[in-house]
């Protein structure tokens, strides 16, 4: 006779335990969020809502709206652009300041060890807040001193992408072959020069491409430091926001989906030739 | 590694150095932003005087006490909306990895990507018209569009996954959901869970700032004590925000460290 085996889940108590714990842990979790799916039938909530959605067909083609469009797409792509290279301006020196592959220190005793271990420290800090305070925060605060528009986007995108170049620029020269470099070092050639015949030749390529890729990141968030006041399409699409017009909402959206692509495409191409 | 002698001249490189000299220049043009100008005396000394409204932060324990709820507030947003966007990525993850033929895995998959495009927050002002302001429009904009990264990364894991104990437990007679929960599931989980985390420690940095549209946590502080002016508040802030995205990089690089020591 066939037996069949029996089909209880051998590890129930435990995921029934772990069930249990996990709601328990989430329950306050959900109370700080709000959590209320019944917000959405809300009358005036649905109704605000269906009206927004439903402008969103057709998109807003018009020429002088698209005329507007087109200058602040280029207007975003400008600020991702000023923003990366003014960034690279804060992460060159930075990043090499910080990598532990160009510190003579670390050689053996030298002179004015700790007050360079101390010059370390204090550019990770650096690094630490300029990359830690998110761009738009920085965007935020800009706006006040130098009025709406893309040049406090500018600055915010240089400080923080700053920081996190100089992060991943240390972190590259320290994961590449480090042995030439040492060894010029050792034999005594400057810092920059060690960096510059040491390091550079083998870790140019995977610098450059990270910097192209920030500079893709860059373009995605100049769009979102518009809703700040930062300029760029961002900007646009924040008033239409505010207004509820959603045939121009759905015409930046995209336009902006478009924009994402090509960043995507541009930095793709462009890192497959740098390898 | 190059082991090529130094060229002398390099007119490929000649042209490519030209062309981006030429778009920095140009966008700087566009913008109408001299940097060399820019950074004057007078701009630097107003900068400086702006930079000391915020000084000393506002360290006072009703307002300490203000920040904490917002930060744990924060947490909560980014948590739930990971968990929510694991629980539906992994169920759309199915018909993205091509389960259910190809038309539902690109139809999964361009809706996907759809939701990974737009960013969190736009949702965000979307949101906050159908549910109102507060933590909840956060939340489902962080949902939205960690549906659409984890999504694409489970779908690509499922699809990836050798399909040997899913065949043999099918062949043995267990229904195709059994045989997914005990034959996929299991070889997958360690990868979910760590894409999950990484999401998470990304969303908490994107749940800091949501507020910046009304959508609750530290951001929707932030920008109420901006606009009111309050610049030493909005300092104590911003430092809060720092602590928190520090902390959990810190927590996150340690985990990834003894992860891989694990791994050999």
């Amino acid at each position: 006779m066939h037996m069949r085996p029996p089909l209880n889940d051998p590890d129930a108590k435990r995921r029934f335990v772990y069930f249990v714990l996990g709601f328990i842990i989430l329950w306050p979790l959900l109370q700080l969020a709000q959590f209320n799916p019944l917000a959405f039938f809300e009358r005036s909530n649905l109704e605000v809502m269906g009206n927004f959605l439903s402008q969103f067909f057709p998109p807003n083609l018009e020429l002088g709206f698209l005329e507007l469009i087109l200058k602040a797409t280029l207007e975003t792509l400008a600020m991702a652009t000023a923003g990366t290279a003014l960034a690279l301006l804060i992460a060159v020196p930075l990043g090499l300041t910080m990598t532990y592959s160009l510190s003579i220190s670390r050689l053996g005793p030298a002179n004015g060890h700790r007050i360079k271990r101390w010059m370390r420290s204090i550019a990770r800090l650096l690094m630490v807040i300029l990359r830690g305070i998110p761009e738009i925060v920085w965007a935020l605060l800009f706006v006040r001193v130098f009025g709406l528009g893309a040049v406090a986007g500018v600055v915010a995108i240089s400080i923080t992408y700053g920081g996190m170049l100089a992060k991943v620029y240390a972190e590259i020269l320290e994961s590449s072959n480090t042995q030439v470099s040492r060894a010029l070092l050792l034999t005594g050639s400057s810092r920059g020069s060690a960096f510059l015949y040491g390091l550079l030749p083998s870790a140019g390529q995977e610098l450059a491409s990270y910097t192209v890729y920030r500079w893709e990141a860059a373009v995605r968030a100049s769009v979102v430091l518009g809703f700040v006041g930062a300029g760029g399409l961002g900007q646009l699409m924040d008033q239409s926001m505010k207004m509820l017009n959603g045939s121009e909402v759905s015409t930046i959206l995209l336009v902006f989906l478009m924009l994402v692509l090509f960043a995507d495409y541009l930095s793709w191409y462009v890192r497959r030739g740098l390898s | 590694m190059n082991t090529q002698p130094a060229r002398q001249f390099c007119f490929k490189c000649f042209i490519h150095f030209a062309g981006l000299t030429l778009a920095v220049v140009g966008s700087f043009a566009y913008l109408s932003f001299n940097p060399f100008k820019f950074f004057n005396s007078e701009s630097i000394s107003q900068l400086a005087l702006y930079g000391s409204r915020f000084f000393p932060p506002d360290v006072h324990t009703a307002f300490l006490g203000k920040i904490l709820k917002a930060t744990f507030e924060t947490i909560a947003i980014s948590a739930i909306a990971t968990l929510l966007a694991t629980v539906i990525s992994l169920l759309f993850a199915i018909p993205a990895a091509g389960k259910y033929g190809r038309r539902a895995k690109q139809v999964t998959r361009f809706f996907f990507n759809f939701l990974r495009s737009v960013p969190e927050l736009v949702f965000a002002t979307i949101l906050v018209l159908a549910v109102g302001l507060g933590p909840f429009a956060g939340t489902l904009a962080l949902t939205l569009h960690t549906t659409g990264v984890l999504g694409r990364l489970f779908g690509e894991a499922l699809e990836n996954h050798p399909t040997k104990a899913y065949d043999a437990l099918l062949l043995n007679g267990s229904n195709a959901a059994q045989a997914f929960l005990y034959g996929t599931l299991p070889g997958v989980t360690a990868q979910f869970i760590s894409y999950a985390l990484y999401r998470w420690e990304m969303n908490i940095r994107m749940a800091t700032i949501l507020g910046f549209v009304g959508a609750g946590g530290l951001g929707q502080m932030l920008y109420y004590e901006l606009s009111l002016l309050h610049e030493p508040q909005t300092a104590s802030i911003i430092i809060a925000m720092l602590i928190l995205i520090v902390l959990v990089d810190f927590i996150s690089n340690k985990l990834r460290t003894l992860q891989r020591h694990n791994q050999g």
